[in-house]
């Protein structure tokens, strides 16, 4: 049986391969310009997502029912495990209610110390916790997607962190999904303090690997292995406090400028499941930032002109 | 030893139908969706890209560049990469399975596996060089999938080629019992 489709449409084939694959070529850069440049196309692509996520979502499932079936066939040794990790739990709570005691005490005592030095109060931020659902799929990135998106009133900007510190930043949200973007995503920043001596500085991701580095440290500054690194809540963005990264390698060599410092991050960046989404951080009050000094300068020229 | 021909019994090649294409290409999507990490996220095949290939090849007046086009920027929005990106890679694919349809049909599987190396590795060289161009780096170990993919190619065209056999067969039966 010869095929139909073929046979019928002999004489009738449209633009030839090569004017298509220019057509579509072009349009796929005209996409790839705008999407890189201006990002206007965020609205069509959470319209597309929701033809994608069922298969998305299937994809999934394998994973989970791996993890049910691993949960329901718990072993005897399992159970002595679980035993055990109740019981370290329980120790830890003891411990850490001890400490929140302490901490409230220290709440109140600093908002009084505020009120009588005339300090803004420091504002405490709400937390959602959230679920990663499935890894990014894309060799290059380290993003993760997770389950709670517009629907859960989730914004673009918002810090993500686990119980040890933080993870990363929500960079895109879908109506029923957010995307995080890891702190060891290729050139992501953090303003980071460093926890002993206060010394700021800016953490960048190294993108490959899981590790994180300090550029721009001079060789003479005062950092050493194993130093913590917290936010420094300079831009608004994290908040300040939060564990980042630990300092495990310095590389001072007289020949460059500056120092090579990497980090490694604290908390379990591709470790966990659960996430927590940080909110209602106080926003800070506009930066004058240089577009003012130079209108002001214009203005000056342009007086002086006149 | 020489491979198989792809078309030893010409005769039972009939049109595939639209829906059996679509299920192919969505079981793909779902194959690339599922959670690959670390070491397999580097050695996962594009499942897709060889769906398309696939139909490209054998059914050029069906499946074409339009079409894996609209699939490229459906992969795009699932792998949240840059729109145009996956499509641009894809588009390319779709040219070269057309293009050299005619050929690849005459070929065995370990010939048709040379072509579809040349061109899956072609797509990858696009996807990676529009990341370089975007973002300034490239991972050299992306082009492993490359290569699984190509070794993917000869079992998975004897799969797509038996599943269209086993629904005429099925179809010729029921023929039969109907006087």
């Amino acid at each position: 049986m010869i095929d139909q489709t073929q046979s019928f449409r002999f004489f009738n084939r449209g633009p030839s391969p090569a004017v298509r694959l220019v057509f579509f070529a072009m349009l796929s850069l005209l996409l790839l310009f705008i999407d890189a440049r201006y990002r206007y196309l965020e609205s069509t692509r959470s319209a597309l997502s929701v033809l994608v996520s069922p298969i998305q979502q299937l994809a999934t499932l394998p994973g989970v029912l791996w993890q049910k079936t691993g949960d329901f066939f718990i072993t005897q040794s399992a159970q002595r495990s679980l035993a055990n990790e109740t019981e370290v739990m329980r120790q830890q709570h003891q411990f850490d209610a001890a400490q929140l005691q302490q901490l409230q005490a220290l709440q109140l005592e600093n908002r009084q110390l505020r009120n009588l030095a005339d300090l803004p109060q420091r504002s405490e931020f709400t937390a959602q916790l959230a679920e990663i659902i499935y890894a990014e799929r894309d060799v290059f990135r380290r993003k993760v997607l997770i389950n709670k998106g517009a629907n859960a009133d989730v914004l673009i900007g918002q810090v993500v962190m686990d119980e040890i510190g933080i993870i990363g930043q929500i960079t895109r949200v879908y109506p029923w999904l957010s995307e995080v973007t890891m702190i060891t995503e290729k050139d992501h920043a953090v303003p980071v303090q460093v926890l002993r001596n206060g010394l700021r500085t800016i953490l960048f991701g190294a993108g490959d690997t899981s590790q994180l580095s300090l550029r721009y440290m001079p060789v003479s500054a005062d950092i050493r292995e194993n130093d913590l690194l917290v936010t420094s809540g300079i831009d608004g963005v994290y908040p300040p406090g939060i564990p980042v990264a630990k300092v495990i390698k310095i590389e001072r060599d007289p020949a460059y400028p500056f120092a090579r410092v990497s980090c490694l991050p604290l908390a379990g960046v591709d470790k966990h499941r659960h996430l927590l989404i940080l909110s209602s951080l106080p926003k800070l009050p506009e930066r004058p930032a240089e577009l003012s000094g130079s209108d002001a300068g214009k203005r000056a020229k342009n007086r002086s002109r006149n | 030893m020489p491979f198989p021909a792809t078309h030893a019994k010409p005769e039972i090649q009939r049109p595939v139908s639209n829906p059996f294409i679509a299920l192919s290409i969505i079981t793909a999507l779902f194959m690339n969706g599922l959670p690959w990490e670390g070491v397999w996220l580097m050695l996962r095949p594009d499942f897709v890209a060889l769906a398309l290939l696939y139909w490209c090849m054998h059914k050029p007046w069906r499946v074409g560049i339009g079409l894996s086009w609209t699939v490229g920027i459906l992969a795009d929005v699932a792998d949240a990469s840059l729109f145009g990106q996956h499509a641009l890679a894809y588009s390319l694919l779709a040219f070269g399975g057309v293009v050299l349809h005619r050929r690849l049909q005459m070929f065995d599987l370990r010939q048709q596996t040379t072509h579809v190396f040349g061109i899956l590795a072609l797509t990858y060289a696009v996807y990676a060089l529009v990341h370089w161009q975007v973002n300034g780096y490239v991972v050299w170990l992306y082009f492993m999938g490359c290569i699984t993919s190509t070794l993917l190619w000869a079992p998975l065209s004897i799969m797509f080629q038996a599943m269209r056999q086993v629904s005429v067969d099925s179809e010729r039966r029921h023929r039969e019992r109907r006087p």
